[in-house]
């Protein structure tokens, strides 16, 4: 039971993670597009500038919790994972350079060239996030003590020698990509005025086209990749609770946009990830990081999880410590509420 | 060595001590800023609102290049140590776990209000903010500390049937009495850094006679509780610290104290080069019975030496080892002898008129991070060659599947990445300085 409980308090914690650090990221994809001048590159900025940090927390948080809770998957995942990773790291580095650092020098080179850097790194960063869901739904080649090593890619295929990307991580990776931007549109859109605001919109509005096609293909090509996906939602029909929500989430971003609605666009495009990660993870379970071709050597919640000692007090810190830093977010983001003032200083 | 271990060894050193350089200070000025804060509170002065957001902003920018070189430590157990992480993931997991829960969380909601929300939140709630931002970073060092601590001296644990380790009790990891020291100790050292790089920035202004009011107020706030932390991180933290390694790690002592030969009334070096080959030390210059007495209180003690314990277990590194702790020492007690000289100076009001003395604590800036590099380095030079004391041999760490080639790629990867940041964070750092303070309201754009 208890890894059961902690498989799930890590699956929340990572879509919690892509929910608040992806609209960021999103923000950061659309940036250059959706903001011309500096005054509105400076509105985009401040519309995630005092929230940003803390909404990457929950990717270290949660990568903290995995470690305790699942130590052999941290390990196995961390190391084979390596070069994608560490690539990751430089990709975060200079993207959360580029926001802190832009404003620091009024100067027509120095801000351009931090406005791209913010944009590529954002956007390599979505896809990077994509392709390793991708990898994780995949399964990797985990030898007899749970390791593994891939490298970036080999033939583009998911078959016998898979690489990190192939055409279906890559595919997952685009997915993201797309439906990160439109999640940052909605953001950027219900936070500013004027110019901004609707180039954001139509952003958005063009992105969501992409998403749900590329929705449809991603859960096709999952089908037929990961058999287990199948067996999991045959055993227990009620997991189609998890992609219905997201259907709700992606028609719900449509009527709401065009309402004109973007705060309920924006929470409808969070209901949509929610109901993907979700989906993704009840598929998998109990697996944690599925192993091919031989899937008895999976990593699942039993033979990867922490001894019982440590679950059980794990549960007595964590559960006050998730509810303070909820209350820290509810409180730091009415305090940022309503759309941005470029006049209150910062960023 | 095989070259895999060692390149993982480097490439770990190599980015935490990088992250620490931006640490230590956000240690020392997140409480300075508090101080400068709570000042202008009582005081209803504005000089001390307006000196705390010239440092807020320095603050700013380290802590984003602190923040940035963080996140890659907390993925590196998992990237560069599986075999590690898999057997003790479920101890010091916890310490890190907690550390994002409570502590980053806690920090970086609360900066942004502290850096931005000085109108919306009005005095007390800006204080408040102030004082959240310290609480969490101090926080924060405890909890890492406490993981390194039980690597250290490995508590609270037993071992698996598979090998793994197994934690027995969370108060035992959590309350480790190394952790104890070891933390106090660190934050005394990020506090020394943080003194000297407030009144080092003073004394600079007071020399080139510019924004001199401000200039004092840095000078007199850095040297009153650097003064204070120069003796504290000697007496009693850097002391117990010693008696800790004393009792648990003896022969780590010895290679520091460069102490070969196990003798009665053991003298302590203060200057000399180890020559392991030869076991001696060259060129000693030492004060008789003075290791005896530190580390077991009675002048005549039996010290044992390099000589009592099996090659084996020798740190791997001697000489370095060696170095980093005579280093560190020396350099405190040059601390403990600049702050008090400038404290009775300025006790006397003549120092803001002493130019040599200003000279002298402008040049110091750069000496805490040597100081605070330096205490690590003998730390974990010390702990070799176990990544977890007694239990667990570095070798045996690694992550068995990542080549030396992909070590030595990201490995040159941070590096190149890395000297941009310094780059970018002494420039930035530079002008916010050269600016200075009193150009502000709130805000810098
Ligand atoms: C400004 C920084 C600073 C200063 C002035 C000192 N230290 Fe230190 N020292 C540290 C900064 C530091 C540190 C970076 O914070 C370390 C590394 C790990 C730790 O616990 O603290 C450290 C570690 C450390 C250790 C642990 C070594 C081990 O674990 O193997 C000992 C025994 C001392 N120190 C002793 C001293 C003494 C006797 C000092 C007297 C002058 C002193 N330190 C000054
Ligand atoms: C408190 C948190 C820390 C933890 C948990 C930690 C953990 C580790 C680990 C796992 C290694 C690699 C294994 C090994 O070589 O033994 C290592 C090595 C090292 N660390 Fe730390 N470290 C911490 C803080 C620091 C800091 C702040 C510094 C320096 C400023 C530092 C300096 C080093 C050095 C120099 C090595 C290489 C030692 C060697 O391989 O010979 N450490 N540390
Ligand atoms: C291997 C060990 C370490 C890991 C895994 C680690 C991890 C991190 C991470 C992820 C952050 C960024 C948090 C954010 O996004 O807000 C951070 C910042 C910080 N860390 Fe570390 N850290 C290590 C060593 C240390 C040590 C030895 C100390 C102090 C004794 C320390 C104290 C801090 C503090 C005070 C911050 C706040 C930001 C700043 O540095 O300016 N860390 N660390």
């Amino acid at each position: 039971m208890l890894p059961v409980i902690w498989f799930w308090i890590v699956a929340v914690m990572v879509a919690v993670y892509v929910v608040l650090d992806g609209f960021d990221l999103g923000a950061g994809i659309v940036h250059l597009g959706v903001a011309k001048t500096d005054r509105e590159r400076r509105a985009v900025l401040r519309s995630i500038g005092p929230v940003w940090d803390g909404n990457e927390v929950w990717l270290l948080a949660a990568g903290g919790t995995l470690y305790f809770a699942f130590p052999p998957l941290y390990a196995a995942g961390f190391s084979g994972f390596y070069l994608p990773l560490m690539i990751l790291l430089w990709l975060l580095i200079l993207r959360g350079i580029s926001v802190e650092f832009r404003n620091h020098l009024d100067n027509g080179v120095w801000k351009p060239l931090w406005d791209v850097v913010f944009c590529l790194a954002s956007g390599l960063v979505a896809i990077f996030f994509g392709a390793a869901l991708g990898n994780v739904v995949r399964g990797v080649p985990l030898d007899q003590n749970g390791d593994f090593f891939l490298p970036l890619w080999t033939n583009w295929l998911p078959g016998p020698h898979p690489g990190i990307l192939d055409w279906y991580t890559v595919l997952v990776g685009a997915l993201a990509f797309l439906t990160l931007a439109q999640h940052g549109a909605l953001w950027v859109a219900y936070k500013t005025e004027d110019s901004v605001h609707l180039r954001a919109r139509h952003v958005a509005r063009m992105a969501w086209i992409g998403v749900a096609i590329l929705t449809v293909a991603v859960t096709i090509a999952s089908f037929s990749i990961q058999p287990h996906l199948r067996e999991s939602f045959a055993a227990a029909p009620a997991g189609f609770l998890f992609p219905a929500l997201a259907l709700v989430g992606l028609l719900g971003i449509r009527i709401m946009i065009t309402r004109g609605d973007e705060m309920k666009a924006f929470l409808s495009s969070c209901l949509f990830i929610l109901g993907m990660l979700t989906s993704v993870v009840f598929g998998v379970f109990p697996m944690v990081l599925p192993a091919i071709p031989d899937s008895a050597l999976s990593l699942t919640i039993h033979n990867a999880s922490a001894p019982t000692y440590g679950l059980e007090v794990g549960l007595k810190w964590f559960v006050p410590g998730f509810l303070l830093a909820t209350a820290y977010f509810v409180f730091l983001y009415r305090r940022f509420a309503g759309k941005v003032r470029l006049e209150d200083g910062g960023y | 060595m095989d070259s895999a271990l060692s390149l993982h060894r480097f490439h770990f050193a190599f980015t935490i001590t990088f992250h620490y350089l931006f640490v230590q200070l956000t240690l020392g000025l997140s409480l300075l800023i508090f101080i400068l804060r709570t000042m202008a509170l009582r005081t209803g002065n504005e000089h001390y609102a307006e000196s705390a957001r010239f440092w807020a902003k320095i603050f700013a920018v380290n802590f984003a290049l602190g923040v940035v070189t963080g996140i890659p430590m907390e993925f590196q157990f998992g990237t560069n140590w599986a075999r590690f992480s898999k057997a003790a993931g479920g101890v010091i997991g916890q310490t890190l776990a907690m550390e994002g829960l409570y502590s980053f969380f806690l920090e970086s909601s609360f900066l942004g209000l502290m850096l931005f929300g000085e109108k919306i939140l009005g005095r007390v709630g800006h204080w408040f903010s102030t004082m959240a931002v310290w609480i969490g970073s101090w926080m924060s060092g405890y909890l890492i500390v406490a993981t390194n601590s039980w690597m250290q001296r490995p508590v609270g644990h037993e071992i698996g049937a598979g090998g793994e380790i197994r934690l027995t009790s969370w108060a035992a990891l959590l309350f480790n009495d190394w952790a104890f020291w070891q933390y106090w100790h660190t934050i005394m050292g990020g506090v020394v850094t943080g003194t000297f790089v407030m009144a080092g920035t003073g004394a600079f202004y007071l020399l080139l006679k510019k924004h001199e009011q401000f200039g004092k107020t840095f000078v007199r706030v850095g040297v009153t509780v650097g003064i204070a932390a120069a003796l504290l991180a000697a007496f009693p933290t850097g002391d117990q610290q010693g008696q800790l390694v004393a009792r648990h790690q003896p022969v780590t002592l010895a290679a520091m104290e460069g102490h070969f030969e196990t003798q009665a009334g053991a003298p302590i070096a203060i200057l000399g080069q180890p020559d392991i080959n030869k076991r001696k030390l060259d060129n000693p210059f030492v004060i008789p019975k003075a290791l005896s007495f530190i580390t077991h209180r009675q002048w005549e003690a039996v010290v044992h030496g390099l000589d009592a314990f099996p090659v084996e277990t020798w740190p791997d590194n001697i000489p370095l080892l060696y170095y980093s702790f005579h280093i560190m020492v020396g350099l405190g007690t040059i601390f403990m002898a600049i702050m008090g000289l400038a404290f009775v100076l300025q006790w006397r009001g003549t120092l803001y008129r002493i130019k040599p003395m200003l000279w002298v604590l402008m040049l110091a800036i750069p000496l805490p991070y040597v100081a605070n590099t330096a205490g690590w380095m003998t730390s974990e030079l010390g702990r070799q060659p176990w990544v977890i004391y007694g239990l667990m041999r570095t070798s045996a760490g690694t992550s068995p599947h990542v080549s030396s080639g992909s070590a030595m790629f990201t490995l040159l990867g941070f590096m190149g990445m890395y000297s941009l940041l310094m780059m970018l964070g002494l420039f930035m750092i530079w002008r916010e300085i050269d600016h200075g303070p009193g150009r502000t309201a709130g805000s810098h754009h």
